[in-house]
């Protein structure tokens, strides 16, 4: 048994190296389908990076009154943050406020000189609060029109942002689903691809199947060599691929920084390496050993 | 030890190959079927590797009934039946040692076995300086040798020659046609198929000639005689 499983290792792997340039071809598909698939992966990891940074703009701001103590603002919060669909909430106390907008305006005189000749502080305290997911949002705003609040509140941004929110919610959801939609018929198409040029392969050498036969050889001891090729091809096609993708990262990432500043394409290429390389290596393996045990199939038949 | 009993064979609807076929081939025989093309020579022989179920009749070969054995029992079948093949049918990706090794290999044979038949094996066929060439290097009557040798190898009961001569020059066929009677003379039956009168004539063993999908003459020490 175990020199059987050596001889069939063996054999697939001479096979493999001995056909040279006639495994180019193969091994050229292959690498091509798992370089869609990495280049799939990347695709939704970056869309994915987009849309956490956009969502992370998206907020409610509520504005209370100013006659609320910042007791009262503090308590507010604390019931907000007990809520499953807020992700954080952030207070902005009326000094806070003055300060930032100062600091916004500091080149503009007339605004500076307006604060100054008004003597008391105009602008209300103020929370921040962010959802865990963008629909999220009307649930929150309910929340905050609940008859206890609403006598604090002077102002809630949501109702004015509510058509952007709601739009930006609903390319956050169709994009994802693109992008799967898009991973799956692409993968299909790659493995199609691949099935059928690793079947023409075997095809190629089903004579020397039949030769088998004849001289007694077993359907695992036939079988055998061909899934250990197609595992070879699958391995290859998987470095490959990721050698392949390194230069494109690096011309590309420079103009996915200047699109979005937030994300580093190369870094994360390279900081998730491992586990792109595994998943790289799973598919290959899986594409190469599976197409040739349907190939091999079906001129086993007796 | 190998018998056809009111062996039929009909392809398709009514292409008839074979009618009420009966011989029995003893131990150690050396048995040549003579007949011209389509007679049903070939077809005898499928049936006997069992590449193809007779439609009526029975065939035994030593213990097994052959038109009864299922897929995986006829790997196991074909490891007692040497056969060579008029076109030589090697591994064209493997080298003459490892074709003729192969037919050790399916049957799960140590290595240590492997290393030491294979040379001797193909010392007998004279092909020692050949062993690391691959078949496409070389000549019609080497690679018959290998065929031989990988046939040889794992010491079958019978070897079935199906017209081993037929793309090889007079030379070549005499020296084959040796080998094969010496591989006879150390005890295993041999079934020639042929249509080379010259051999049949010359070795004087029993000839069974078809025709037409009959047997129409069956004599020991016999000529090729096509009536």
């Amino acid at each position: 048994m175990v020199t059987t499983l050596y001889r069939i290792i063996k054999y697939g792997m001479k096979s493999f190296f001995r056909n040279g340039w006639q495994s180019v071809p193969t091994l050229s598909v292959m690498t091509l389908a798992m370089f869609v698939f990495l280049s799939l992966m990347l695709f939704n990891v970056f869309t994915n990076d987009v849309l956490v940074s956009l969502r992370d703009k998206i907020d409610i701001s509520v504005y209370f009154q100013q006659t609320v103590s910042e007791d009262d603002i503090l308590r507010v919060q604390r019931s907000l943050e007990s809520l499953a669909e807020v992700k954080s909430v952030t207070y902005v106390s009326r000094d806070q406020a003055l300060a930032a907008f100062r600091q916004r305006h500091q080149d503009d005189p007339t605004i500076t000189q307006a604060l100054d000749v008004l003597g008391e502080n105009p602008l209300s305290a103020s929370l921040n609060i962010k959802a865990n997911d963008p629909k999220d949002f009307p649930v929150i705003a309910a929340y905050l029109g609940g008859d206890s609040l609403k006598p604090m509140i002077d102002q809630v941004t949501y109702n004015q942002n509510q058509v952007v929110i709601d739009r930006l919610a609903s390319i956050v959801d169709t994009s994802q689903r693109a992008g799967i939609a898009l991973t799956v018929i692409l993968s299909i198409i790659a493995i199609l691809v691949t099935l059928n040029t690793i079947i023409l392969t075997i095809y190629s050498t089903r004579d020397e199947i039949g030769v088998m036969r004849l001289v007694g050889a077993g359907n695992k001891f036939i079988r055998g060599p061909y899934i250990v090729q197609g595992v070879l091809f699958g391995v290859f096609a998987a470095v490959l691929a990721i050698v392949i993708m390194m230069p494109i990262m690096y011309a590309a990432s420079p103009y996915v920084r200047i699109l979005l500043p937030d994300i580093d394409l190369q870094g994360y290429f390279y900081g998730n390496m491992g586990m792109l390389f595994g998943y790289e290596l799973i598919f290959g393996i899986l594409l190469g050993s599976v197409s040739s045990v349907i190939a091999v199939s079906r001129y086993l038949k007796l | 030890m190998i018998s056809f009993q009111n062996v039929n064979k009909v392809y398709g609807d009514h292409l008839v190959a074979l009618e009420n076929v009966n011989f029995t081939i003893k131990p150690n025989e050396f048995v040549s079927l003579v007949g011209r093309n389509g007679a049903g020579k070939s077809t005898i022989i499928k049936l006997l590797i069992g590449e193809e179920k007779p439609t009526k009749g029975r065939i035994i070969f030593g213990p097994y009934e052959v038109n009864k054995l299922k897929p995986h029992e006829l790997s196991i079948l074909r490891r007692q039946i040497g056969i060579v093949f008029q076109d030589f049918r090697l591994l064209p990706t493997k080298n003459a040692y490892e074709n003729v090794a192969f037919a050790l290999e399916v049957e799960g044979r140590p290595q240590s076995e492997i290393d030491q038949f294979v040379p001797q094996v193909l010392d007998m066929v004279g092909l020692s300086h050949r062993a690391y060439n691959f078949p496409h290097e070389l000549s019609g009557g080497e690679k018959q040798r290998v065929a031989i040798a990988r046939a040889m190898i794992h010491r079958p009961a019978v070897l079935v020659a199906d017209e081993p001569t037929g793309n090889l020059d007079p030379i070549n066929t005499a020296e084959i046609i040796k080998l094969i009677l010496k591989i006879n003379e150390l005890g295993t039956t041999v079934i020639l198929v042929t249509h080379n009168k010259d051999i049949v004539n010359a070795i004087h063993r029993r000839v069974i000639s078809v025709d037409s999908g009959r047997i129409i003459r069956d004599e020991e020490k016999g000529k090729y005689i096509l009536a």
